[in-house]
């Protein structure tokens, strides 16, 4: 499965780069705001992207609309600091399959890719 | 701005250490900064936050801190841009974490990180700024709140 991860944090980038021990997925793409998603987005044509929402340039909630409507079975697990229940609605609204809030630990990203992958293959 | 609102900073700030930093920090008593300034501690991130509510977060840091922080998350490069990266972040996560309490028209910015002293205080002048303490591991942070 490859992996898209998108964060204007260098640091969070690499945190997730090297939580990511999710058998069979592996990191492919790397994008520091939305408008440099997109443009990779096609070429890369990832199954799963980790979206950040307070980005410069493009936020991560108009950029999960944008590659749902690329690619519908794309899986996007939103990973933000902005905690309050509207906004998580709001992304899986526009087509996103998780929330992750920051701070998180390596377990709790691991769990999220398990179950949105278990949900994929089995839902 | 009253106690409640230092306390959902507060907590962010104690749940950002725990959670990240894997030790909990200690959080001395917070008291009115009238030159933010004055606590400048060598990285500083800024939030802007706008909508319901109007001020600044500051999340001020020196090196040695932010390079332990690093460490304790992993990170072998604890070069200049990687600590700007963590202090910028540190002030995103506990100023996102506070819209958990406010709803989502409690607006931030993406961080704007400074090292040295600031230049100009961008916090409102009619705002009062308090400053929370913190110390993990030993070391020394300050949170600076001026909200509306």
């Amino acid at each position: 499965m490859k992996l898209m991860i998108v964060d204007d944090s260098n640091i969070i980038r690499r945190k997730i780069e090297r939580s990511t021990e999710v058998d069979g997925l592996e990191v492919v793409a790397t994008a520091t705001n939305g408008v440099d998603a997109l443009e990779q987005f096609p070429q890369v044509r990832p199954d799963i992207v980790t979206m950040d929402l307070t980005m410069p340039e493009m936020g991560g909630i108009e950029c999960v609309e944008r590659m749902v409507e690329m690619d519908p079975n794309v899986i996007i697990l939103v990973i933000s600091a902005l905690s309050d229940k509207a906004t998580a609605i709001e992304a899986l609204k526009k087509g996103a399959n998780g929330f992750l809030c920051k701070p998180f630990t390596e377990d709790e990203l691991n769990r999220a890719f398990r179950e949105l992958l278990e949900e994929k293959n089995y839902g | 701005m009253d106690e409640s609102d230092l306390q959902i900073f507060i907590q962010g700030a104690t749940h950002f250490f725990l959670h990240m930093g894997g030790e909990q920090a200690q959080i001395g008593t917070p008291y009115l900064a009238s030159n933010c300034n004055n606590e400048i501690k060598g990285f500083t991130g800024i939030i802007g936050v706008t909508g319901k509510r109007r001020g600044s977060v500051y999340f001020t840091a020196p090196p040695v801190l932010l390079k332990v922080l690093l460490t304790t998350l992993g990170e072998e490069n604890t070069g200049h841009e990687n600590m700007c990266d963590m202090v910028g972040e540190v002030a995103n996560v506990i100023s996102g974490n506070a819209r958990k309490e406010y709803g989502n028209e409690f607006l931030i910015s993406v961080p704007i990180v400074v090292v040295g002293r600031l230049d100009k205080i961008v916090v409102p002048p009619e705002l009062r700024s308090f400053v929370v303490p913190i110390s993990w591991k030993n070391y020394d942070a300050s949170l600076v709140i001026a909200l509306e």
